[in-house]
């Protein structure tokens, strides 16, 4: 079946649904969003994708094994953020260590910044590995698989 | 960074963000000798814990630099502290022990995540004794049980079975979570903060029907995790289907947390001024503690999966630790934390005897035993004397926590369930005895399933589980260490709570 309508919209959709969780993911410290809505959005783009041009074509864009890279870069970019602050002489996700000159509490912005950009990506790739494990699923395992 | 200032944090976060590397090294030996380094960093941080609370006293680790109760707290006192080195300690042996045993159990291409699971799981568990936030709890108690539920399903290679009985632990699991989270709300509710020291401040004298019924549910909530006895359902089949290495570590680890947050929530949080903290020693926990140890010894007896038999037997086990608890004095909280930490060392050291059976025998049905002596001595003896201990046997372990449980019970006026701890060691010696008797006596199998070559288990297994077994002995000889350390922390814990020192 060939769905041009859809394949289309699709196409035009993808872009803003990614802009769109830019900005939630980098609103997130100022206003509602952040990481885990961010990641969710940008995950949903690619799940559009899948179903407009099938399963094998979103892998082929974002293959598995590139989003458990990324999963692990971003829970690495969280608690790096956290060991950052210890090394700067802070306690764990101590901020203020960030940037310890300033009146206003500039080192909590960039530290929120920082930390949630590594749920942003975390978040996006389980949501879209799981998306991949569900809908991948064709069959019972063999026995002699396991 | 100054060392000293941030050894609070290192025993949850070290595990916490090593554990993703291993996911991207490369399948084999990598993820597990990684795994191995990281158990063992984990440890060296929680033995310099150990050291420093013994030194300072009771240490605060304030996250982000909030100050508590508005931030999360990390709350050390010798208590957690010796949770905390017992199961990094055990972390610390198992992993070695794991590598052959999971080669066989496990499919090569799951390895990397099975050595992330598992130091997630670990990071759950330290993560929960460290914190001294109630809320953080019910977060790091998630952590370590969906990683468990998944550490159980990775047992369905051998046996699929291990796939209903990781889903039924998962369905269990996850009742007791939600009714310790709903106890939390509750306490919320009532209190407006979530600080364990801090609710313990403004709980005093406000015995409303809100506060009790968090009580209730937090209590229900954690016996689910610890497999309080008619709670325990979940138990025998996640421990006897999981792959032999999760065995070992979860029933030497997993319900010895639980047991120590419902202590922390007996005595740091709710205290004696409560009245229905006592009706729940006298009439929850004493029974239920005393029922578990005669049905769970029994239904221990009539197993014939050595597997399942342990596992009821943890269940027996735990009734001790209850019974301990419920005398509310300082030597039954004392006889609770010393078993706590020697039913950790015995039941490891025979998950892990059994463990080396199934990689040669394949199989943990008794019949597999046969002659066991005669094949595989090395580890027969491993599994007798950890058996030993299990009985109570002096010079070992067991003897050591029978013996101050006995006494806290004559001391605490219950002289009959002085006698009923005897009598359920009785019958420990008779389901230990049962499989000493087909490993010493009987002839082994020459042909069939259970032929096994005269080849006893790779040195990588036997070395990790002779240290735990020589830990029973050495525990046993030297009991000043453990029982010094538990009896400073019992007190320090019946001053918070408000009772008779």
């Amino acid at each position: 079946m060939d769905h041009a309508i859809l394949k289309v919209t699709t196409k035009i959709l993808f872009a803003p649904i990614i802009l769109f969780a830019l900005y939630v993911q980098f609103h997130g410290d100022y206003g509602p969003g952040g990481g885990f809505q961010a990641g969710v959005i940008f995950a949903v783009a690619f799940i559009l994708h899948a179903f407009c041009f099938g399963l094998e074509a979103t892998k082929k864009a974002l293959p598995q094994k590139a989003l458990i890279i990324a999963m692990v870069i971003g829970l690495l970019f969280y608690a790096g953020t956290g060991v950052a602050t210890m090394l700067l002489g802070a306690n764990l996700l101590g901020y203020d260590a960030i940037d310890p000159e300033s009146t206003h509490h500039a080192g909590q912005h960039y530290g929120i910044l920082l930390v949630e950009w590594g749920v942003g990506v975390t978040v996006a790739s389980t949501m879209l590995t799981i998306f991949y494990h569900f809908t991948g699923r064709e069959r019972d395992i063999d026995q002699e698989d396991w | 960074m100054n060392f000293a200032e941030q050894l609070p944090v290192l025993p949850v976060i070290t595990p916490l963000i090593l554990a993703p590397v291993t996911l991207l090294l490369p399948q084999g030996r990598a993820p597990h000798l990684f795994a191995t380094f990281v158990s063992w960093l984990t440890f060296a941080a929680c033995a310099f814990l150990l050291a420093a609370v013994s030194d300072v006293g009771v240490i605060s680790y304030h996250l982000g630099d909030w100050a508590p109760p508005l931030g999360i707290e990390y709350r050390i006192d010798l208590a957690n502290a010796l949770v905390l080195m017992l199961v990094s300690g055990i972390a610390a042996v198992v992993f070695p022990f794991a590598y052959a045993s999971v080669r066989l159990e496990i499919d090569e291409r799951q390895s990397t995540f099975f050595y992330c699971a598992m130091l997630i799981c670990m990071t759950g568990l330290l993560g929960v004794t460290i914190t001294g936030d109630a809320f953080n709890v019910f977060v790091f108690l998630e952590i370590s049980s969906l990683s468990t539920y998944a550490l159980i399903a990775m047992g369905a290679r051998r046996d699929r079975r291990a796939l209903t009985a990781a889903f039924n632990y998962l369905v269990m699991g996850t009742i007791g979570a939600t009714f310790f989270v709903i106890g939390i709300g509750l306490l919320y509710q009532a209190t407006g903060t979530l600080n364990m020291a801090d609710l313990h401040d403004k709980l005093a004298g406000n015995s409303s029907r809100v506060v009790g019924a968090g009580f209730a549910f937090i209590v229900v909530g954690v016996g689910l995790k610890l497999a309080m006895f008619p709670l325990h359902l979940w138990l025998p089949n996640a421990y006897a289907h999981a792959p032999s290495a999760v065995s070992a570590f979860i029933a030497a680890t997993a319900t010895k947390v639980a047991v120590y947050v419902l202590i922390r929530f007996f005595y740091s949080v709710f205290g004696f001024d409560f009245a229905f903290e006592a009706a729940a020693f006298t009439w929850v926990l004493l029974p239920l503690g005393l029922a578990g140890m005669f049905v769970a010894s029994f239904v221990a007896l009539f197993q014939e999966d050595v597997k399942r038999m342990l596992a009821y037997s943890s269940v027996a086990q735990i009734g001790y630790m209850l019974l301990g608890l419920s005398f509310a004095t300082v030597e039954g909280l004392t006889a609770t934390l010393v078993h706590v930490f020697n039913h950790a060392l015995m039941k490891g050291a025979l998950f892990m005897a059994v463990a080396c059976v199934v990689f040669r025998a394949g199989s943990h049905s008794i019949d597999a035993f046969a002659g066991l002596s005669k094949r595989m001595p090395v580890t027969t003896w491993a599994f007798i004397l950890s058996g030993l201990s299990l009985i109570g046997v002096p010079l070992t372990v067991g003897f050591v926590s029978k013996w101050y449980l006995l006494e806290a019970a004559f001391a605490a006026g219950h002289w009959y369930a002085g006698f009923l701890i005897v009598a359920s060691s009785l019958i420990a010696v008779l389901y230990i005895g049962r499989i000493a008797e087909v490993m010493l006596l009987r002839e082994p199998h020459e042909e069939g399933r259970y032929a096994i070559p005269a080849k006893d288990a790779p040195l990588s297994m036997l070395i990790p589980m002779w240290v735990l077994v020589g830990a029973n002995i050495y525990f046993g000889v030297r009991t000043g260490l453990t029982v010094d350390i538990a009896t400073r922390a019992a007190e320090a814990l019946m001053l918070t709570a408000g009772g008779a020192p």
